[in-house]
């Protein structure tokens, strides 16, 4: 067991002490490369392609990172000579608020009406829905006073009422 | 001869879709019995002509007959039998010929299927899906012939894509067409109910079955292209949010919210329109999705085989086919009833909170894939949206989701009171919340994302199992098996698929929190510990393989001095073409992938020299594929239910007799 | 037709949209990225002279005068279809062209020349491609139109065509001559 921790960790020292003080810089990049695009590959990220330019660009970046450029300020470098284009997540702008917006205030208006059907529907048929009201409580009350619950009305009864959609009132 | 033969076939099938999509409508319209008839008839004439179109293709590529230019372009003399079969559809011709097969293919099994439906409404249905058809073989005819012929034949193919070249190749598009193509079915009922004027709840529970069936082909179609994708990318990425990726993804969305929404049509009679929109957004974004695939309006990794031209005639067949549903859905969508009420917490209502959030994702998605399109159109720049918007815009959608799908099949219909729901499922979340706690310590690190995703997965597996005791507890037969008879397939086709969801949940939780990557440069017997394990470099060989030459590169993975394997990632140059193809040696297991793929040689390219290897441990990343196969799974148990075929049986005479005049 | 019923046409409508801009997409290259640099100031360089490698050059040397750079190499295959072009602009000594000889050897890039023909006034050498990175190259050829002032007006992505010499680069060429 000794031996082996010792092998170990021989190995982890023979091997990292070259790699170890770039790790966190190599996933920083990584990290940093999986959101900028490759120009000349079809829809790859700079960190997956294997084009000449993406290893160019790769290089590149490395360099900026080691000179101290933040995330951002390589980003922007990136940005001045290629345009928009590099970046996978659009920068905010007229332009992209439909993009980056949209579905939120879509996710608004989806729960808006999500409330209204709902409370609308509550209301449909109000004759109908006294009618049931009674019959559901009776079921209720009768699967609460049997003790084997045989006849589940409420939560538990979800689908033995499948197939028989028939008898719901239906107007087409 | 063959080619020729097929070439007939296709000639004849149009014809025959032309007859089958015009003689039962009228029909239809005029009752006539007769008319009405020539639907089926006609629908399994065109499913066997296609198929032997197909066929004679598939003959073409086995016997490497090169004067068919299709196959000279994407086959080769040296390409094993099974990849040249899979060339059948490797070219843009052959994927749309086994479009048109799947589509026939599905026509002729609503002939066998549904004997029992109303002759009008399954007249309706057949000429629907033989316009469908028409559409298909004239664009096959007039732009995209796979049997045209050359002259003089070359004596040897171009070879198919050395990127196809992969057993994924063989059954990913297969599955993936007949998910897309399935959902023509779905489309076919809802185009026939609103010519008929009838979305009822016979409506919906015929409807069922076949959208169940799509979508659990599409399921398994995507979660092959994933594995694909993850093994052979080199990457080991298993979804990169590429645009036909979404392509498939869009319709996969609007069918599950259609599956929902069908349940609700068919059990409650309510949200008839909905559904009927659903059903048609289904198969039209089915069909866009050939569009983005087949037109190179979107640049992909996919974009092989495009041409504009091509783009211009699915787009205008989009415009007829979608915008004349969509207007008729516009005409007679007015004139459907609302359906039963229920509560603001009931079934329905959840149902319905499904609905709006998968129809916002399902949005979310089209958005981020065409907005690039939408900028570029208006000359306002050159965009790129990936991973990170779709990141940031959908799982903020996908945790409700996920949380409704552990409330939903516990609450009643119509009325699902708060108390009694946190009775049933106190336990559920009693057992999520401790899951949430106790799986990050146990990976070695706690994150606040991973605790959520762990939360939601444990949430939905131990209500979903709960539900499943419940109902064996409250059963009032005697013994288990008569206690497990009691229940319908459907319901625990709907059971395995939301467990599929929860396997898939804690799958891409895991690997999203806990993968391990690293790129490291080896020599010759030079080791490296990653996770724990150390893997040591052997070298690389080079090894002839049927038509290409690898390099396979030797590493012995080891844990605690112990020989766990030895992995033999490749890279692979195809003689034809020259393209390499990376293909990574995976140590899968169900507690996760080891992963090992060769980058490049970095000193000297010959057994000496250092490579550049990346190594990714991926925990738990199987259970992503898993769970998507458990969610198929439960769809194709769901339609095992008898209760399809005996309610057709018994509703259908009545029906047939309903049937209000148009 | 009142306003409720009017939602029922919200499907279509969406569609109409998605559907037009489709077609608008059928029409455009996907891959065509424009550049950002149009309107701004050349990126400085100061590189060797392919002929001559102990003479440099930088865009500042061309201030005063209307020019074109044109990125090339000698193991492009789309060069050798615009290189005509070029060599034929030159003969008329309308405007002056700069190559910029992208991740080339000195030696493939002389003989190239030889073989084809120089249209270039001078080729200098970007030897790693660090320049190319400046100016926003992703693929060569790419040609760039440059004003009296140092600031570049527009950018042909792939190889020029008699169209776009024609119709684009020669009458922005003259009207920038002319201010």
């Amino acid at each position: 067991m000794i031996r082996a921790l010792l092998a170990a960790a021989y190995v982890v020292f023979a091997l990292v002490p070259t790699a170890r003080a770039d790790d966190a810089l190599d996933l920083r990049l990584r990290h940093l490369e999986s959101g900028l695009r490759c120009l000349v590959c079809q829809n790859q990220t700079l960190a997956e392609s294997d084009a000449d330019l993406a290893a160019d660009l790769r290089l590149e970046v490395r360099k900026l990172a080691l000179a101290g450029k933040s995330d951002d300020e390589i980003r922007d470098y990136l940005v001045a000579r290629y345009g928009d284009f590099v970046l996978y997540d659009p920068p905010l702008k007229p332009v992209t608020w439909l993009l980056w917006f949209g579905p939120f205030v879509l996710l608004a208006a989806g729960t808006v009406t999500w409330i209204v059907v709902g409370r609308s529907r509550r209301r449909a048929t109000p004759g109908v829905k006294a009618e049931f009201e009674v019959a559901a409580r009776n079921l209720l009350a009768g699967a609460a006073a049997s003790p084997a619950g045989a006849a589940p009305a409420g939560v538990g009864q979800a689908e033995t009422d499948s197939g028989d959609a028939a008898r719901q009132p239906l107007d087409g | 001869m063959i080619p020729e033969l097929g070439h007939f076939a296709l000639i004849v099938a149009l014809l025959v879709a032309i007859i089958q999509s015009v003689l039962p409508m009228i029909g239809a319209a005029r009752r006539d019995r007769a008319l009405m008839g020539v639907a089926v008839t006609a629908a399994r004439a065109q499913f066997g002509l296609v198929a032997l179109a197909f066929g004679c293709l598939a003959w073409s590529f086995a016997t490497s007959d090169f004067s068919v230019a299709n196959v000279a372009a994407n086959s080769n003399t040296h390409l094993p039998l099974h990849f040249r079969l899979a060339a059948t559809w490797g070219s843009h011709e052959g994927s749309l010929l086994l479009w048109s097969t799947m589509l026939a293919g599905w026509g002729f099994a609503v002939t066998v299927f549904s004997r029992n439906l109303p002759q009008v409404l399954r007249a309706r249905v057949l000429a629907v899906l033989g316009m469908i058809a028409i559409g298909f073989l004239l664009f096959l005819l007039t732009t995209s012939d796979p049997f045209t012929r050359l002259f003089p034949a070359p004596p040897e193919g171009r070879d198919l894509n050395s990127l196809l070249q992969d057993p994924g190749m063989v059954a990913h598009p297969p599955m993936l067409y007949m998910g897309y193509v399935g959902f023509s079915v779905a489309f076919a009922f809802a185009i026939a109910a609103l010519i008929g004027g009838r979305l009822d709840a016979a409506w919906a529970r015929w409807s069922r079955p076949w959208t169940t069936v799509a979508w659990s082909f599409l399921t398994v179609g995507i979660a092959l292209g994933s594995v694909w994708a993850y093994y052979t990318l080199g990457w080991g990425g298993w979804w990169f949010w590429d645009p036909v990726e979404n392509a498939s993804f869009m319709p996969w969305l609007a069918g599950t919210a259609l599956i929902h929404s069908l349940a609700v049509t068919e059990k409650r009679g309510a949200f008839r329109s909905w559904t009927v929109l659903l059903a048609i957004v289904a198969f039209s974004l089915s069909l866009i999705g050939t569009f983005l695939v087949r037109s190179g309006v979107l640049t992909s990794v996919h974009a092989f085989a495009i041409d504009p031209a091509r783009g211009l005639y699915i787009l205008a067949f989009l415009a007829i086919v979608i915008g004349g549903s969509l207007a008729l859905y516009a005409v007679r969508a007015g004139a459907v009833g609302a359906g039963g009420d229920f509560a603001p917490v009931s079934r329905e209502s959840l149902l319905l909170g499904n609905n709006v959030l998968l129809v916002v994702a399902l949005v979310s998605v089209l958005l981020g894939t065409l907005y690039p399109l939408f900028v570029d159109a208006l000359a306002a720049g050159k965009i790129s949206v990936g991973p990170p918007y779709f990141n940031t815009v959908f799982y903020p959608l996908m945790a409700p989701l996920l949380f409704l799908v552990g409330v939903g099949p516990v609450a009643a219909w119509r009325r699902a009171p708060i108390p009694e729901l946190w009775t049933r499922l106190r336990w559920a979340a009693g057992i999520a919340v401790v899951t949430a706690a106790l799986v990050p310590v146990a990976m070695g690190r706690w994150k606040p994302l991973v605790a959520l995703g762990m939360l939601l997965s444990a949430w939905i597996a131990a209500a979903t199992l709960s539900s499943l005791v419940h109902r064996l507890r409250h059963a009032p037969q005697r013994g288990l098996t008569a206690k497990l008879r009691a229940n319908a397939p459907a319901w625990y086709g709907m059971l395995l698929a939301h467990l599929g969801v929860a396997v898939f949940v804690a799958g891409v939780t895991l690997v999203k929190g806990y993968e391990v990557e690293r790129d490291v440069r080896l020599d010759v017997g030079q080791s490296v510990v990653v996770a724990g394990d150390t893997y040591t470099f052997r070298g690389v060989a080079a090894v002839p393989g049927p038509n290409y030459d690898a390099i396979v590169a030797t590493i012995d993975m080891t844990r605690a001095d112990r020989h766990v394997t030895t992995l033999h990632p490749q890279k692979r140059t195809f003689r034809s073409s020259g393209q390499v193809i990376t293909e990574a040696s995976i140590e899968r297991g169900i507690g996760g992938d080891h992963y090992v793929s060769l980058g490049e040689p970095i000193t000297g390219s010959g057994a000496s020299g250092a490579w550049a290897v990346r190594i990714y441990v991926k925990p738990f990343v199987d259970w992503i594929w898993g769970g998507c196969l458990l969610m198929a799974l439960g769809g194709f148990a769901a339609v095992a239910d008898r209760r399809y075929r005996l309610a057709r049986a018994r509703h259908s005479e009545p029906a047939a007799a309903l049937v209000a005049p148009t | 037709m009142t306003l409720k019923s009017l939602r029922w046409l919200i499907p279509i409508a969406v569609f109409a949209v998605i559907a037009a801009f489709l077609y608008a997409g059928l029409f455009r290259d996907p891959r065509e990225v424009p550049s950002p640099l149009i309107g701004k100031p050349a990126p400085a360089f100061s590189l060797a002279e392919l002929h001559a490698p102990d003479r440099r050059l930088s865009p500042s040397d061309m201030r005063g005068q209307v020019w074109l750079l044109n990125v090339w190499a000698s193991w492009c295959v789309s060069c050798r279809e615009e290189h005509p072009l070029l060599v034929a602009l030159a003969k008329t000594g309308i405007v002056p062209i700069v190559g910029l000889d992208y991740k080339d050897k000195p030696g493939d890039g002389r003989a190239w020349l030889t073989d084809n023909g120089n249209p270039y006034r001078t080729s200098v050498m970007d030897s790693d491609g660090r320049t190319g990175i400046d100016w926003g190259v992703y693929g060569v050829p790419e040609t760039y139109v440059v004003d009296r002032a140092g600031i570049i007006r527009y950018k042909q992505i792939g190889p020029l065509t008699e169209q776009t010499l024609k119709q684009t680069i020669l009458p922005l060429v003259r009207r920038l001559q002319a201010s």
